[in-house]
């Protein structure tokens, strides 16, 4: 009974991992139908600038967290500015093909020597783990301070999207972009803002990752990235609490599977489920049924 | 137009490379000159000196060097002419690089490939042209063998994957006194497997019991849910068959989940980039290490030092071996015949390798010794020696 409720907590600390990135996912998708490919190595990057924000420019955890968002926020802006807004009119899939393109571009311009080279770097976090022992079962503080930050980035977003006035025209612009813009909206200006916003999510949760898995290296976003898409899609893409609900099934499914069937078939397992969910409901679990506005 | 401007493109890439191509076979040609009356024998080297391997490649490549530098360019009575290439760990380029080596410089020999990738697919060719191969450092089975057909001219100096897995089990039974173990193993690659498995089996064999056999993909960062597992087993030792990077992510996980069992691995571990820290007190099985106090090793070591500027890793440790015993099996056979150099390192009996004392067994593969390396103290400690 113990070991089974500890091994709830392994699946809670990974479904909340996937979470910090499901919900930048999320949120992009839902104001611009854009699947951000690059966005896990968005998460990537972030993992970096915090490792050499702690490590190298003395700063503390919350410090690096900041100084990642920023810097991976401006990136965002950069990456649409270069990479979607030209094609912001074309076929959805030339959009597509483009996030696929910076996506690699990103992971392969990383692993160049004079960047952040191809090899793995092992990372000291500035937050030394410490261990509960609660009635048998083992907590640490690492794993307190992600869920904590996963439940206060969703209060955040969700106050930011529906209780704010630029939440209000994000809303505006996924319902209607050329509506919007005859509302004396600044269309431009709140895709730029959503893409600053997703990539400052996907720093902070790669910052936070490397508290829990200590190893960074320019590839390390391309599973989980695949993972918390796969939540968000699991979830409802594009709601915000749908991406932490999948997140938390999938971290559930696999460390179960892991656990008391096979360790072979984790990901196996993990991906029937979502193939099964979307058969029965193809909008996802929090999704809105009926079909899509064309 | 875009077309035209693609077209022009191309045509000045493909000038360019036959200007370069023109260049590079009018160097090989200058080198293949010998001086008539003179016996000569050749020999090409092949690694990676580009590419994803290419630290690989010059370690091995400078070991090349200078063993044949310290032997005065001469084995016997023949002086030797050497050809270096670069295969730039690409399977294809590999065997462009060996149908030059054997059909335009002509080489009697040949010290190569690095990786198993690479020399697997030259090893056919080498074969079938009748031309000596010794590999430093391919550890596949195929190199050697194909369908139980053994290749009768490749040879090479390390040992095989199930060797190393065969080694720790014998340490962890004899030298550990070890009664249950726990194996941890990535199912997609198969020199993880290969350990895994002669691990389990030898372990078995000798008395002990395996209370848990886990396996992981290779992009798992997660260990949480089989490490807990494995805690609640409270094995004497957890096997860790894979390569530092993930290794010091698991060992990390497994201190954290409470697991007290000794860490064991293979030669994967061997690398600056471990986390020292996670796998301390942990034992890997290695084909060498800098601390063994013999004098083959220290000499070695001075030697490597003074002219590189650098302490050897088993890369070029392994090279040099390999050199040596070919060097060693021109000198026997004294003839620049491929067919009598081939039967000569066949017939090589305990040569004093810096690896230890090697012996080729039926398949060209090497029986000798392995080293336990232990983490101690955030550094690399030699442990012992184990024979086969």
């Amino acid at each position: 009974m113990e070991r089974l409720l500890e091994q709830i907590i392994n699946g809670l600390q990974l479904g909340f991992v996937y979470a910090l990135i499901a919900l930048g996912y999320t949120m992009v998708y839902g104001i611009i139908k854009l699947i951000n490919f690059a966005h896990g190595d968005v998460f990537m990057i972030g993992a970096f600038i915090g490792y050499f924000a702690y490590t190298f420019w003395g700063f503390s955890l919350w410090g690096a967290v900041l100084i990642a968002m920023i810097l991976c926020a401006v990136l965002g802006v950069l990456i649409e500015r270069i990479a979607y807004r030209p094609l912001r009119y074309a076929p959805r899939i030339a959009a597509l093909i483009s996030a696929l393109g910076v996506s690699l571009f990103l992971e392969y311009f990383c692993s160049l020597k004079f960047v952040f080279g191809p090899n793995f770097r092992v990372v000291q976090p500035p937050v030394k783990q410490i261990h509960w022992n609660l009635g048998g079962i083992p907590i640490t503080n690492i794993q307190i301070i992600i869920v904590a930050v996963v439940i206060l980035l969703l209060l955040v977003l969700q106050y930011l999207v529906y209780r704010t006035k630029i939440g209000t025209a994000m809303r505006a612009v996924s319902f209607d972009h050329d509506a919007a813009r005859l509302m004396g909206i600044n269309v431009d200006f709140i895709i730029a803002f959503t893409f600053a916003l997703g990539s400052a999510l996907a720093a902070a949760g790669g910052v936070l990752y490397t508290l829990a898995y200590p190893q960074i290296h320019p590839f390390m976003g391309i599973m989980p990235g695949l993972k918390a898409f796969t939540a968000a899609v699991l979830g409802g893409i594009g709601i915000i609490p749908g991406a932490v609900l999948g997140s938390l099934i999938m971290g559930q499914v696999e460390t179960l599977t892991a656990a008391y069937l096979t360790s072979q078939m984790r990901d196996a397992i993990a991906f029937l489920i979502l193939i099964i969910v979307l058969l029965v409901r193809p909008s996802g679990i929090l999704g809105r049924g009926g079909p899509e506005k064309v | 137009m875009l077309l035209k401007r693609i077209k022009k493109g191309r045509f000045i890439l493909l000038s360019l490379f036959v200007a370069v191509a023109l260049a590079l076979t009018g160097c090989s040609g200058k080198t293949a000159q010998t001086n008539t009356g003179e016996k000569t024998i050749k020999i090409g080297f092949m690694g990676p000196l580009t590419g994803d391997a290419k630290t690989f490649g010059e370690s091995t490549r400078n070991a090349f060097l200078l063993a044949l530098e310290q032997a005065g360019m001469k084995a016997g009575e023949y002086k030797i002419e050497h050809v270096i290439t670069d295969d730039r760990n690409d399977a294809t380029e590999a065997v462009n690089v060996v149908d030059k080596l054997i059909s335009q410089d002509k080489v009697q020999a040949i010290v190569g490939s690095v990786t198993s990738r690479t020399t697997i697919a030259v090893s056919e060719i080498a074969n079938s042209k009748k031309v000596v191969l010794i590999s430093p450092t391919a550890t596949a089975e195929k190199v050697t063998v194909d369908n139980n057909q053994r290749k009768e001219f490749v040879f090479r100096a390390c040992f095989l994957d199930p060797f190393q897995g065969e080694i720790a089990a014998r340490f962890a039974r004899e030298n550990l006194n070890a009664q249950t173990a726990a194996i941890l193993y990535d199912q997609g690659n198969d020199y993880s497997k290969g350990l895994a498995e002669a691990f389990r089996k030898s372990f078995e064999a000798l008395g002990g019991q395996i209370v848990a056999s886990e396996a992981y993909s290779k992009d798992d960062q997660d260990f949480s849910a089989v490490l807990t597992n494995i805690a609640q087993k409270n094995p004497d030792i957890l096997y860790l068959p894979d390569y530092y990077g993930k290794v010091s992510l698991i060992g990390k996980q497994a201190r954290n989940k409470g697991i007290k069992a000794v860490f064991l691995g293979g030669d994967g571990w061997d690398s600056p980039e471990l986390d020292f820290a996670a796998m301390e007190g942990g034992y890997f099985t290695n084909h060498y290490s800098p601390d063994d106090p013999r004098s083959e090793v220290q000499k070695w070591i001075q030697d490597y030092k003074s002219k590189y500027g650098a302490v050897p890793d088993a890369f070029a440790t392994l090279a040099y071996d390999a050199t040596n015993l070919l060097l060693n099996a021109i000198k026997t056979a004294n003839s620049n015949d491929p067919v009598k150099i081939k039967e000569a390192l066949q017939a090589t009996r305990d040569f004093p390798g810096v690896t230890g004392k090697i012996t080729f067994n039926a398949n060209g593969d090497p029986v000798k010794p392995a080293h336990i390396i232990q983490i101690k103290g955030g550094k690399q400690v030699y442990v012992t020696t184990i024979n086969p």
